[in-house]
């Protein structure tokens, strides 16, 4: 059987005056039915743009230059713009970070759900509007009946949130990226969002593709979790192994564990230097500036995803078995 | 918003009250009255006689109030120069301003919106270059120079429109209007199109530069992730959300057309209140000029409580204050 996504060997560029940046490169993973992958990194790894990427959505001048994404067998990176957009909202949802800003203010809740109901259903407005009720309830907005007329501004952050993941998940969609959907919220509130998106997928078979900077959900939350680097996937592989005896160097220090690789025994509790930008990325491994175990071959060939037991790592200390 | 409504109303009641002040002191700065009204040859007795007539010998203050109350009832005096009611001078000329004003308006709101949805939409298009180009002239030249240009071609060198007057009216009732004949309507058009460029173009690029402000919004970004189509993006989420700034300038700009007119009216010969004063500052015709700006004060005001009112049409955000606490 297929997966559900596959994307193999994307690449995104950004065309600029000073030539061309390189945001995303190579990457590839893919996601099965009802599967939850996380998607790690720091802060300007390419998690977004990935996402992006998947829903079509990247902003010119930026552009997928190589690779393929595939839904269901179906390659979708190279869609005309109508074709794409069907899919969206239908087949794959998203949920970005920012719940008091995803919402339009001028529209109340149940219009935008209607809205989003009847471009991709054939449902009479007011069927639409009975599922709306349906989707708020489920996403466990208080007295729905009459949330569903109140506009945005009515809703606390998390509230709107759930609001926003109604509107994603509202026809039942294969896929669901999720971006930092807690980020900007309460810490209090954090894990019931979490919670919710978790059982709404589970109940509809939905797979998650989770992105966060959040160790804690990856590790109540995901089947898998891939671990990016500087616009390259450094480790992917079933999360209890990628928490607990992560390969790859850099995502060993992510999970501030100590490196049981090649008998080192300094701790590396925290990485050393940052990542570099996107102008600056070394030859090589990018991550060979700030790893412990560098070695001469590091700092002219590329490493690819290598099988390194449990996980898939791109570091050449897994070149031979 | 009961509040608010009355707040505004409140505030509008004692911009009047200002202008109406303004209006008052001409009358003070303007030289004495009796001068004009007298003979040459007068006695002290007879202009002592004729300023008690007038009230013009009691207190300052007791003068504003007697003003106040006359213009509240619609009584604005007689003109110095025809010695007709103001009242009825303003009421003939009224319609004339208020039409022009009108065509000019629905000019530059159905020019100006379409036109910066385009050019905000089609960002790097040629046509919208071409627009946007086009419309630094209508900022740059000034009214006059505009209007003239359009009579020299439209009216000298094609012949097609008129160059002045407002053509044939008909008399609906105290309203003489200009939009039942063919030649009251070709009369307006070059004075119409005079008047509203500078509001077309301007608000073409509010509503180009609002558009372009609201696509990069979240929800902008997350209507796309629906899957919404482009034209609910385009006209059902950004438009609508460009309107609240839209409002306010357009409703401004519509109240500048009523101030604006009187260049284009001068240019044009055009029988309306702009006109009217510029003939009353001429004659110093004080009652004149004064009921004028009571009048353009007074339509101000009735625009902005109207594009208060239209803000709560378009904001929920606005409309709802107690409920913001429910969670
Ligand atoms: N329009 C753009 N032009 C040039 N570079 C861009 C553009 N958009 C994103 N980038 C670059 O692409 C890289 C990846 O960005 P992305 O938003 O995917 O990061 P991220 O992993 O989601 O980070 P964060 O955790 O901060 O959300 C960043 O280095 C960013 O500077
Ligand atoms: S390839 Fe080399 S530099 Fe890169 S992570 Fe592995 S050991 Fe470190
Ligand atoms: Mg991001």
């Amino acid at each position: 059987m297929a997966a559900l996504l596959e994307v193999e060997h994307l690449r995104i560029e950004f065309p600029t005056r000073r030539g061309t940046l390189v945001a995303v490169d190579d990457v590839s993973f893919s996601i099965d039915e009802g599967e939850v992958l996380g998607v790690v990194g720091e802060s300007g790894a390419g998690k977004s743009l990935t996402g992006t990427a998947i829903i079509g959505l990247l902003e010119p001048p930026g552009r997928v230059a190589a690779g393929e994404i595939r839904l269901m067998g179906r390659r979708i990176d190279d869609l005309p713009y109508e074709e794409i957009r069907k899919i969206r909202g239908k087949q794959i949802g998203a949920v970005f970070q920012d719940p008091l800003t995803s919402l339009n203010p001028l529209y109340s809740v149940g219009r935008q759900l209607i809205e989003t109901i009847q471009t991709h259903t054939d449902l009479s407005p007011t069927q639409a509007r009975t599922r709306a009720l349906e989707l708020l309830q489920e996403v466990g907005i208080p007295a729905a009946e009459r949330r569903v007329d109140h506009y945005p501004h009515q809703f606390s952050g998390g509230m709107r949130q759930r609001v926003v993941i109604a509107l994603a998940l509202c026809v039942n969609p294969k896929l669901v990226i999720a971006d930092e959907p807690t980020t900007a919220l309460d810490v209090s509130i954090q894990a019931q969002i979490i919670a919710l998106l978790k059982r709404l997928c589970r109940d509809h078979g939905t797979a998650i593709m989770l992105i966060t900077h959040d160790m804690g959900v990856i590790a109540e939350t995901a089947d898998r979790v891939a671990v990016m680097y500087a616009g390259r996937i450094a480790e992917i592989g079933p999360v209890r192994s990628v928490i607990k005896e992560a390969k790859h160097p850099y995502s060993h220090g992510l999970m501030g564990s100590i490196p049981k690789i090649n008998d080192t025994k300094e701790r590396l509790d925290q990485i050393e230097g940052s990542m570099p930008r996107l102008t600056e990325i070394p030859p090589g491994c990018a991550f060979n500036p700030r790893c412990p175990h560098v070695f001469e071959r590091c700092r002219v060939e590329r490493p690819e995803l290598l099988d390194a037991g449990a996980t898939r790592a791109s570091c050449w200390l897994y070149a031979h078995g | 918003m009961f509040a608010y409504i009355a707040r505004r109303a409140l505030q509008s009641v004692l911009v009047m009250a200002s202008v109406a002040f303004v209006a008052f002191a001409l009358f003070q700065y303007m030289g004495d009255p009796i001068n004009q009204m007298v003979a040459q040859d007068a006695s002290a007795a007879e202009r002592e006689a004729l300023r008690r007539v007038l009230g013009l010998d009691r207190p300052f203050y007791v003068q504003f109030l007697v003003f106040l109350k006359n213009i509240a009832t619609g009584n604005f005096g007689f003109s110095f120069r025809v010695g007709s009611p103001v009242a009825q001078i303003i009421a003939e000329r009224l319609p004339a301003t208020l039409e022009l004003v009108f065509v000019a308006a629905m000019f530059a709101l159905f020019i100006g919106v379409p036109a910066g949805v385009y050019t905000g939409l089609h960002r790097h298009g040629a046509m919208s270059r071409f627009m946007l180009t086009i419309s630094l002239i209508g900022v740059s030249l000034p009214t006059f120079l505009i209007g003239i240009l359009l009579i020299l071609i439209f009216a000298v060198l094609l012949g097609w429109l008129p160059s002045f007057g407002r053509g044939q009216t008909v008399q609906l009732g105290f309203w003489s209007t200009g939009f039942l004949t063919t030649s009251g309507l070709k009369a307006l058009i070059l004075p119409s199109i005079t008047l509203g460029l500078f509001q077309t173009t301007l608000i073409m690029r509010l509503v180009r530069s609002e558009m372009l402000e609201v696509l990069r919004t979240d929800y902008i970004k997350f209507a796309r992730a629906r899957g919404l189509t482009n034209r609910a993006i385009n006209f059902g989420h950004a438009l609508k959300n460009t309107l609240v700034p839209v409002i306010t300038i357009a409703g401004l700009q519509i109240g500048g057309l009523i101030a604006f007119a009187i260049i284009t009216e001068t240019v044009f010969q055009w029988p309306g209140m702009g006109f009217l004063f510029i003939t009353a500052i001429q004659f110093v015709d004080v009652p004149v000029m004064s009921s004028y700006l009571v009048l353009v004060a007074l339509f101000f005001v009735i625009i902005n409580l109207i594009v208060d009112l239209l803000y709560f049409a378009v904001d929920p955000r606005l409309r709802v204050e107690r409920s913001v606490s429910a969670h």
